[in-house]
């Protein structure tokens, strides 16, 4: 089985947050980048399922140069080759332009099951890996909990998270996208066996052209959604903050006698 | 003249109780552009709830009534949808932003040529369109976007974000849409619905609750948060990320895809407050909110804060408590 993993490295969720200077991004410069949560599972997902059914895993991802460490992290886990889709007009992408690209990426590879995660840490859109699947003309599954790959390798059996504590499971045909929710897995570290042979590893870099679609149709250009302005919500209004030392008897104080709630 | 459609999520004949917040986002939205709004449903033997749906100010209520639409499935929704678009050409589809609309959203934008915004907050309307504000790095920051390009407009619209109980009430005529589904699809083939975790533990019910979330660090880090909910009699509740990590049982999660509460007290420790998050408790009376970070969208619902580590307000709680 080949399995496809897209990747984004998105922002470290610990990182301090400063508006850019065109007001329409984050200032990038020396912030720390990580792998997205949720790729990350799906990333380990993969693994498994290629460990146990025999296969090989492809990890892509689109961005710049910095780009290539989350890759290089994604080959020392376990992916045999990375494909990164490396050119300026790919910046400023939507989900529908990002999906664009990475679909055309996949379809060049003849995979049989694409597994990302469900939403970035940093756009959010929850809808890229859809649209790799709309692209693709594949059955996909958004939120999925449990991936069973069952008799013959033609069909997943698939459990996805629906609200209030309940889950939908269903059959899917092969081939599919499945975006999954993180707390499917705990991902593995990197072993230093790992690490050392990630290094003799391929990574391809791809552009537009390579992948038979014009600038136009991807990045900002072949986006749907245009992207303003940026900024830090109004200041919170309700919260009373409390400081100092003693910050935390404060606090039990007011809950005794102002709030009256212990 | 162009429409803002609202479509309405609908389950085992109950109507999804983000409907009706989808319902005055439309009606504001209209009001602001000069367009009509109106309602969709889908389903199958869904006659009813048109008719419950008809009495708020709309153009129309559009029901797509076909036996594929029985249960929710992808295909079945998005070549329904697209089918409607085709037709009738709205400007903007609303939708609540739920874990079934964010599935096929993206699917039925592409089928029906649409831009896709998930997860608004607001709108402000300009001579360039509508400009939507949505959350961006998990809530610290927000963006403001416009849709481009030719087509219509497919938004999400987050929990709260509009008020239900400003919608407008009226009569509206119920109108069925035929569309032709002979060559639609669902994509998958239905299993089952099961309950996740049984729900052994029922915080519903609880007055006060000690929360924990990623900031706590690990399982052993518990004893300290133990004591203090046995001082305040207090039950113990997680966000997603603790369960995730397996530093506690699943029946203990707060948020959209767990428990929702509402005590006298929560107080949330190391919590960043996701709208998942938040959608859960936040219609507890007092909160009280300690995290390291004083951008966490947490502080925004809380009574009381303390920008601080938890490791070291907790023993304090703690010390000052035994003190009485």
């Amino acid at each position: 089985m080949k399995i496809a993993v897209c990747i984004k490295q998105v922002p470290d969720t610990e990182a301090r947050l400063r508006v850019g200077k065109d007001g329409r991004w984050i200032d990038e410069e020396d912030l720390p980048f990580a792998i997205n949560e949720g790729d990350e599972v799906a990333l380990e997902e993969a693994l498994q399922i290629a460990e146990k059914q025999g296969g090989e895993v492809v990890v892509f991802s689109l961005g710049p140069e910095r780009v290539r460490e989350a890759l290089r992290k994604a080959l020392a886990l376990g992916a045999g080759r990375a494909v990164h889709l490396r050119h300026e007009a790919f910046a400023g992408g939507d989900a529908i332009a990002t999906g664009r690209a990475l679909a055309a990426a996949i379809r060049r590879e003849a995979c049989d099951l694409v597994l990302t995660g469900s939403q970035s840490d940093d756009n959010g859109y929850g809808a890229t890996g859809t649209v790799v699947a709309g692209f693709l003309d594949w059955p996909h599954a958004w939120l999925v909990m449990g991936v069973e790959v069952e008799e013959g390798a033609k069909t997943l059996k698939v459990t996805r998270e629906m609200e209030s504590g309940l889950s939908e499971v269903f059959r899917l045909a092969l081939p599919a996208v499945l975006e999954v929710q993180a707390g499917l897995n705990h991902p593995r570290y990197a072993s230093l066996k790992g690490i050392m042979s990630a290094k003799k590893k391929e990574i391809a870099e791809l552009g537009p052209g390579d992948l038979g679609l014009s600038d136009g149709e991807v990045g900002l250009a072949g986006s749907r959604l245009e992207v303003l302005s940026v900024g830090f919500p109004e200041a919170s209004t309700g919260a009373q903050i409390l400081s100092g030392d003693d910050a935390g008897k404060q606090l039990v104080a007011k809950l005794k006698n102002e709030a009256r709630v212990i | 003249m162009a429409k803002v459609y609202a479509v309405l999520q609908q389950r085992e004949g109950k109507i999804h109780r983000m409907a009706w917040e989808t319902v005055a986002a439309a009606q504001q939205l209209a009001a602001s552009t000069g367009e009509k709004a109106a309602a969709v449903l889908l389903g199958s033997g869904i006659a009813g709830l048109a008719a419950e749906v008809a009495g708020c100010d709309l153009e129309s209520v559009r029901v797509i009534d076909h036996p594929l639409l029985a249960d929710y499935t992808p295909g079945g929704y998005v070549a329904a949808l697209a089918g409607l678009v085709a037709l009738e050409s709205p400007s903007t589809l609303l939708f609540p932003h739920t874990y079934q609309t964010i599935e096929y959203m993206p699917r039925l934008a592409l089928a029906a040529g649409a831009g896709i915004v998930p997860e608004a907050l607001s709108f402000e309307t300009d001579s360039g369109g509508t400009i939507w504000k949505r959350p961006i790095l998990e809530g610290k920051m927000h963006a403001r976007v416009r849709a481009k390009g030719a087509g219509p407009t497919i938004v999400s619209l987050q929990s709260g974000a509009f008020s239900a109980d400003s919608r407008k009430p009226g009569q509206a005529p119920v109108a069925t849409v035929a569309v032709d589904l002979q060559a639609a699809a669902p994509w998958r083939e239905i299993l089952g619905v099961q309950q996740v975790g049984g729900e052994t533990v029922d915080l519903s019910k609880a007055e006060i609750i000690v929360a924990i979330g990623r900031g706590i660090g690990g399982a052993d880090k518990m004893g300290p948060v133990e004591e203090l909910a046995r001082l305040l009699k207090a039950d113990i509740g997680a966000s997603r990320p603790v369960i995730d990590s397996g530093w506690l049982p699943r029946d203990r999660q707060i948020g959209s895809s767990g428990q929702t509460v509402s005590p006298k007290l929560y107080l949330a420790f190391g919590i960043s407050g996701a709208i998942q998050h938040l959608v859960g408790m936040k219609g507890s009376t007092c909160i009280v909110a300690v995290n390291k970070d004083a951008g966490a969208p947490i502080f925004k619902v809380a009574n009381y804060g303390i920008v601080g580590d938890l490791h070291e307000v907790i023993p304090a709680m703690v010390a000052a408590l035994k003190e009485g």
